[in-house]
């Protein structure tokens, strides 16, 4: 830190977390150095907030509508997302997933917090949280009961560790009872939850009676 | 690409240095090809300023949930599936 001699404002902040005041340390540095611009860092933050469940959602619904759309977008899921006209982000490839009535996915970064951010936004606090993290691999079923979904003890459970370049995306089941809805109605039962495979959609009550 | 889909493989048990993407609970486990992905630059480099390169090729990799913890409760066909880059794995008999 010998070349660190000139001024510049406090890099903590009260009482900012801990890991906030280190991330505006680094930026600090990343700007002093050239290697970021401020501009790059609120383009990027721009561009993360501007992105919603709601994309992988409409994914979801032309999957449950078109049977031949379905099987492009388990096959290539960042080319389905261009054929809707949807940003499927930058270089990291997205793999879609599908669950059955025989087979049920769900998914976590046990490392850190990789997440198909393009298509469903910002990743939810727990899913960055340590308990997730860890128990999501150890004891998957009762983490899954804690968010609601009880598993048939013959429908077997695939968890998805995104370790490194591969983002996965959870194809829910299509609910019951769906059958009469148009695919912008379907869209608005796939939530994120249900995309991270952590919930499944529900139709709502007046489509079900 | 080394390995096929279906073929047994054991994760490297051997501990690293710094930045890399192998999960400590897998270290020393077999798994079972189920895709081959493309290669991709080595995040053990790339994280300190490098190129990452030669790319390396990404595997997905399922193992058995009861051959990771002793007191697995759930199905017997129930399984973790995680990318594992290839210069981490090991054929298996």
């Amino acid at each position: 830190m010998s070349e660190h001699d000139h001024d510049h404002a406090p890099i903590t902040n009260g009482d900012e977390p801990a890991a906030a005041a280190r991330v505006r340390a680094l930026e600090a540095l990343l700007v002093e150095r050239g290697v970021i611009a401020r501009e790059d860092v609120r383009q990027g933050i721009d561009w993360l907030v501007s992105r919603s469940p709601a994309d992988g959602a409409r994914l979801v619904a032309r999957a449950w509508v078109d049977p031949a759309f379905r099987q492009r977008l388990l096959a290539d899921a960042r080319a389905a997302a261009l054929e809707l006209g949807l940003d499927p982000g930058p270089s990291p490839v997205v793999v879609a997933v599908e669950n059955t009535e025989a087979v049920h996915h769900m998914v976590v970064c046990t490392l850190c917090s990789c997440y198909p951010r393009a298509l469903l936004g910002p990743p939810p606090d727990w899913y960055k949280s340590l308990a997730y993290r860890s128990r999501a691999v150890s004891d998957p079923r009762g983490v899954l009961g804690e968010f609601g979904v009880v598993l048939d003890d013959d429908v077997e459970l695939r968890v998805l560790d995104s370790t490194a370049d591969i983002r996965y995306l959870v194809v829910p089941r299509r609910p019951p009872g769906s059958e009469a809805l148009s695919e912008d109605e379907l869209a608005t039962l796939v939530t994120r939850d249900a995309m991270i495979g952590v919930a499944q959609p529900a139709a709502p009550a007046a489509v079900e009676s | 690409m080394t390995y096929r889909p279906g073929q047994r493989v054991r994760v490297a048990a051997r501990a690293h240095e710094g930045h890399h993407r192998t999960p400590g609970y897998l270290k020393g486990r077999t798994g079972t090809v189920e895709r081959v992905h493309a290669a991709f630059r080595n995040p053990e480099t790339r994280a300190y300023g490098a190129e990452g390169l030669p790319e390396q090729r990404l595997y997905l990799v399922g193992f058995a949930q009861r051959d990771l913890w002793p007191d697995y409760r759930g199905h017997a066909d129930d399984r973790i599936y995680a990318d594992v880059f290839e210069h981490w794995l090991e054929e298996a008999e």
